[in-house]
């Protein structure tokens, strides 16, 4: 179990190769990219390498567990380990070290690995191998280059980490890197100051989530101490605790609410989603591989992996309440709003992003409903179809409208000039509307198929209504971005072309226009044909760019199949075998597989209708106040935003900075100031009344006497020798007088 | 005869001597005293030598005699320096010690 | 016994007003001549007491050479011969108090201690004893005080002469 045993190489690799990017990424030929494509590359085959031995680790301890129950007698000899169903149960691979020891808390890191994780590797790896790939056209003779590459790496060891942790405070270590690094990825052009103030909105609204995480995490290690008496962050131990009956339910309830929390944060969810549409001021790479594929999903990532708290806390397994529970109710919540959004938005990157939005809504909602692996399955397929449509978006921007985002401005019509993004972007549109048989329909029909078997209806209404948006939004962009007229000019070009220029650093500026002109830049895949900042149209992206399209277009398509009915080994190979909770997955339903399809095309012949045959109210929020007040809300982002920033934070801001500033000034400052000036009375009076008249007058008066004592006492020496004789005779007198009496 | 009356006539003269010293301005005035307060002290001697019948006052106050006469010698002789120096035989013109 | 006594006061009343005199006359010439009548006054009183030898090297020393020594002294000052406004510095009250303060104790302790006590005088002492004493007994004060004489005259002619 090679793979299985090192996977603490695969975060490893990526971390290594940061450090020397970092050090030597300007001094190497590519700046830093082969570095960084070498590192994950080599995660990757790790990764794969982990998959196949874990598969192969299942099917061993299945084929003994059905051999050993078949054989009857000695069967439940052997078999005597709880397992699922007839599946055996398998210990996920754990390799720990103790980096901390103090009374008896014992401080580990270390690997876990099991389903969950293998299967998150590949993902995670093969993602963000096809973003490095990627990033050598899209940022080439970028002013920050190295820099971008180093934090690729660094975000890809970092979430590598997160995944293979084997307690929750390296899983904690692993989110907050991510966060940190979907900082710097955010603002990679921080000259600009919306990048900057994305950065910062994404950051500080994960870390109002991230309140949760840590209340969670902490409370992860009390469900541990009072199920088995020895508190532990491992999450093993943590899982089962949650199941046992000697943790008070309201421990595990307040610990999924803070988790649950983490999870709204950086997973987007209402209300804490406000961030996600923001960050696509970074750049699209990094937009496919953290705001889509791989970090978003780190939520959901956490809620699965830390299912049993949550099916405990949260009571998923037994839906009471009308079949209501926190992480459906935000989940479902998510599901609309997301998508309700993302019809009114100009921007293509905005509409992917509200539409990530929506999914993660899915996702969570599934996990709220009991559909643990429908919920991962989702994850999954969504990673390969979402990251397609935003590298298929940054090709468009790249080559067809000339590094704009906007639809209605500068796209339309680029069918005929970027045939390759049109195809994969509309292969990544039908998986996400989830048509069959692409895979974003098997997942997303899983999901509706358990919350009907769960208990849940509700949920199954809510996502068939989302399937219907979503069809319809995305038909709605493709048909933006590739149909139509196109709409961006020559002079639009070199407005842009200028204006890029102006910002990019001077060096840049040179590399640019040189790499330009030389054919050969990247050998093996060909010159970029035509160089659109010298005034020509739109054309097809290079294939550094198209053949990551390839590659995820093909997942997007073929994915699925693993979990298929008839094959279902997603759920085989990648649920947690161990410390887990009873679920019951439904059986695939063809009536709600056909009407979820049927909803979706619904969705996509609303759409068709109403942008290629102008049928319905056309620009109807021209015509109608209330459809207009409607949009305005949406466009508004339901004033979420003005509510945050306006009301919340102004009002925190405003008054009470203002009152601390008042308080600051006239209290504290007064409170010095007038111990500075009681200092300054204080000396002064002692200067002139101690010091002068009372110290000094003391001793001037001690002179003076002296002095006047002296001559007082120096009248008795007159000189005269009968004074001094008379003096003299007193004092034989006295003496005598004194003699004769005492005597 | 008592011998009070001897002793007490001393102790007259004697103080009559000192206020002589004390008071006389002129220095030989002065020495003048002084003989007064030693021929006080002879009788005290003489008288109490004659109490106890012994020769011891005699001779003691013969010694005493004697070194008056040396002292009166000694004495003029400072005070003919004295008027040699500064004209005057004032003791009061005598205040260089002064301070 | 009256005799005695009667000459004893005569004759301390003689010593008592000359030696008012000496220390109040306005003239030093007066004054030497009151110090003699003291000194003569004290010989005879020693006579009275029977002891004649110092009564007479009284008169002899005393009067003969330490009052010529004195009128000599005046001389050589230039002392005023004629009364003069007073002789007396200002420190006459003062003096005066000391004195009496001294004369007070003085009398006061000798009447406390010595009240009552007689004075008998057999017969006078015998010079014959006086000398055995001074020249037996008493020989090194004898000789010292020779010395002291010596000194004595060497030191006055050393500080009076003239060079």
């Amino acid at each position: 179990m090679f793979f299985l045993d090192h996977a603490w190489l695969v975060p490893l690799i990526p971390a290594l190769s940061f450090v020397v990017i970092l050090l030597f990424g300007k001094r190497l030929p590519r700046g830093g990219s082969e570095v960084g494509i070498a590192a994950v590359g080599a995660s990757f085959l790790l990764s794969c390498g982990a998959v196949a031995q874990w598969i192969d680790r299942v099917q061993n301890a299945d084929n003994s567990h059905g051999l050993a129950s078949a054989i009857g007698a000695l069967g439940r000899g052997i078999g005597r380990l709880g397992a699922e169903g007839g599946e055996a149960r398998v210990l996920p691979v754990i390799h720990q070290y103790t980096w901390f020891q103090n009374a008896g808390v014992k401080l580990t890191v270390g690997t876990q690995i099991d389903g969950l994780a293998v299967m998150m590797m590949f993902v995670v790896t093969l993602i963000s191998l096809l973003v490095h790939v990627y990033s050598l056209e899209y940022m080439r003779g970028d002013r920050r280059y190295t820099h971008f590459y180093a934090a690729l790496s660094l975000f890809t060891a970092s979430m590598l980490l997160l995944v293979v942790a084997s307690n929750t405070l390296e899983m904690l270590v692993g989110w907050e890197l991510v966060g940190l690094c979907s900082f710097m990825l955010i603002g990679h052009w921080w000259e600009e100051k919306p990048n900057s103030d994305a950065a910062l909105k994404a950051f500080l609204t994960t870390r109002t989530g991230d309140i949760g995480l840590l209340i969670g995490v902490v409370m992860t290690y009390f469900v541990a101490q009072s199920a088995t008496g020895h508190g532990t962050f491992n999450i093993l131990v943590v899982n089962g605790s949650a199941a046992s009956s000697k943790v008070s339910h309201t421990l595990v309830m307040w610990t999924a609410l803070a988790l649950l929390l983490a999870i709204i944060g950086k997973s987007g969810q209402f209300p804490l989603h406000t961030w996600l549409p923001d960050a696509m001021a970074g750049p699209t790479p990094v937009s496919a591989l953290i705001h889509a594929a791989t970090m978003v999903v780190a939520g959901v990532y956490l809620g699965a992996r830390l299912y049993p708290i949550f099916w405990y806390g949260l009571s998923i397994g037994t839906p009471g309440h009308g079949g209501l529970n926190a992480m459906a109710v935000i989940g479902g919540i998510t599901v609309l709003i997301g998508a309700a959004l993302a019809f009114v938005q100009d921007d293509i990157k905005k509409v992917l992003a509200y539409s990530t939005i929506s999914q993660l809504g899915y996702m969570v909602m599934a996990l709220g409903v009991g559909a643990w692996t429908a919920a991962v399955f989702h994850l999954f397929t969504h990673a390969f179809f979402k990251a397609d449509l935003f590298l298929g978006a940054g090709s468009v921007s790249h080559s067809g409208s000339h590094h704009s985002f906007d639809m209605k401005k500068d796209m339309g019509g680029l069918k005929k000039y970027m045939p390759k993004t049109f195809w994969t972007f509309v292969i990544g549109s039908l998986a996400l509307a989830g048509i069959f048989p692409l895979a974003g329909f098997w997942s997303k029909d899983e999901i509706l198929v358990n919350a009907g078997h769960n208990g849940y209806q509700g949920f199954l209404v809510i996502g068939a209504i989302g399937a219907f948006m979503t069809a319809a939004y995305m038909t709605r962009c493709v048909y933006l971005t590739f149909f139509g007229e196109y709409r961006g000019s020559v002079e639009h070009e070199l407005a842009e072309v200028h204006e890029a220029e102006v910002l990019a650093e001077g060096d840049e500026l040179v590399e640019h226009h040189l790499a330009e002109e030389q054919d050969d830049y990247i050998p093996g895949f060909g010159a970029h044909a035509v160089a659109d900042e010298h005034g020509h149209g739109p054309h097809e992206s290079n294939g550094l760019i198209t053949v990551p399209l390839y590659v995820l277009s093909f997942f997007a398509i073929f994915a699925g199949v693993i979990n298929i009915p008839g094959i279902e080994r997603f759920e085989k190979w990648f649920q947690p075998r161990a410390a887990f909770v009873p679920v019951s997955p439904a059986k695939f339903s063809v009536i709600v597989a056909a009407i979820s399809l049927a909803i979706a095309i619904a969705g996509f012949g609303v759409a068709y209708l109403y942008y290629w045959r102008k049928a319905g109210p056309q620009d109807l929020s021209e015509h109608n106040g209330l459809a207009r007040a409607g949009k305005h809300f949406l466009v508004m982002k339901y004033y979420l935003d003005v509510l945050y920033t306006d009301i919340i934070v102004a009002s925190i801001k405003g008054p009470i900075a203002d009152g601390v500033y008042w308080f600051n000034q006239h209290v504290i400052d007064n409170v010095l100031n007038y111990a500075g000036r009681g200092a300054v009375v204080a000396g002064r009076f002692t200067y002139q009344y101690i010091d002068q008249k009372g110290i000094d007058a003391a001793v001037n008066e001690i002179a003076t006497v002296t002095g006047d004592s002296g001559g007082a006492v120096r009248r008795v020496q007159t000189g005269r020798l009968q004074f001094y004789a008379l003096i003299l005779v007193l004092a034989v007198g006295l003496f005598a007088l004194a003699l004769w009496i005492f005597t | 005869m008592l011998l009070n009356q001897f002793l007490l006539l001393s102790a007259f003269l004697f103080c009559t001597g000192i206020y002589g010293v004390l008071t006389r301005k002129h220095t030989v005035l002065v020495l003048m005293s002084i003989e007064l307060m030693l021929a006080a002290v002879n009788v005290n001697l003489v008288a109490f030598g004659a109490f106890h019948n012994s020769v011891i006052g005699q001779v003691f106050a013969l010694f005493v005699l004697t070194i008056a006469a040396a002292e009166v010698g000694v004495g003029l002789a400072i005070v003919l320096l004295i008027y040699r120096n500064t004209h005057s035989a004032d003791l009061d013109d005598v205040h260089a010690l002064k301070g | 016994m009256i005799t005695e006594n009667i000459f004893f006061g005569v004759i301390a009343a003689a010593m008592v007003i000359s030696a008012l005199g000496v220390v109040t006359t306005k003239n030093i010439v007066h004054a030497a001549l009151f110090l003699v009548i003291v000194l003569a006054g004290g010989a005879a009183q020693f006579i009275l007491l029977g002891q004649e030898f110092v009564a007479w090297v009284q008169v002899l020393v005393y009067i003969g050479a330490v009052i010529v020594l004195f009128l000599f002294g005046i001389m050589l000052t230039r002392a005023p011969m004629h009364p003069e406004e007073t002789l007396d510095n200002d420190l006459k009250w003062p003096g005066a108090a000391a004195a009496l303060f001294l004369a007070g104790i003085l009398g006061g302790l000798l009447v406390h201690t010595f009240h009552g006590v007689k004075l008998h005088i057999r017969a006078p002492i015998r010079t014959i004893d006086v000398t055995n004493a001074i020249f037996r007994v008493y020989i090194i004060p004898f000789e010292i005080v020779g010395v002291l004489l010596l000194g004595a005259l060497v030191g006055a002619v050393v500080l009076a002469r003239r060079d």
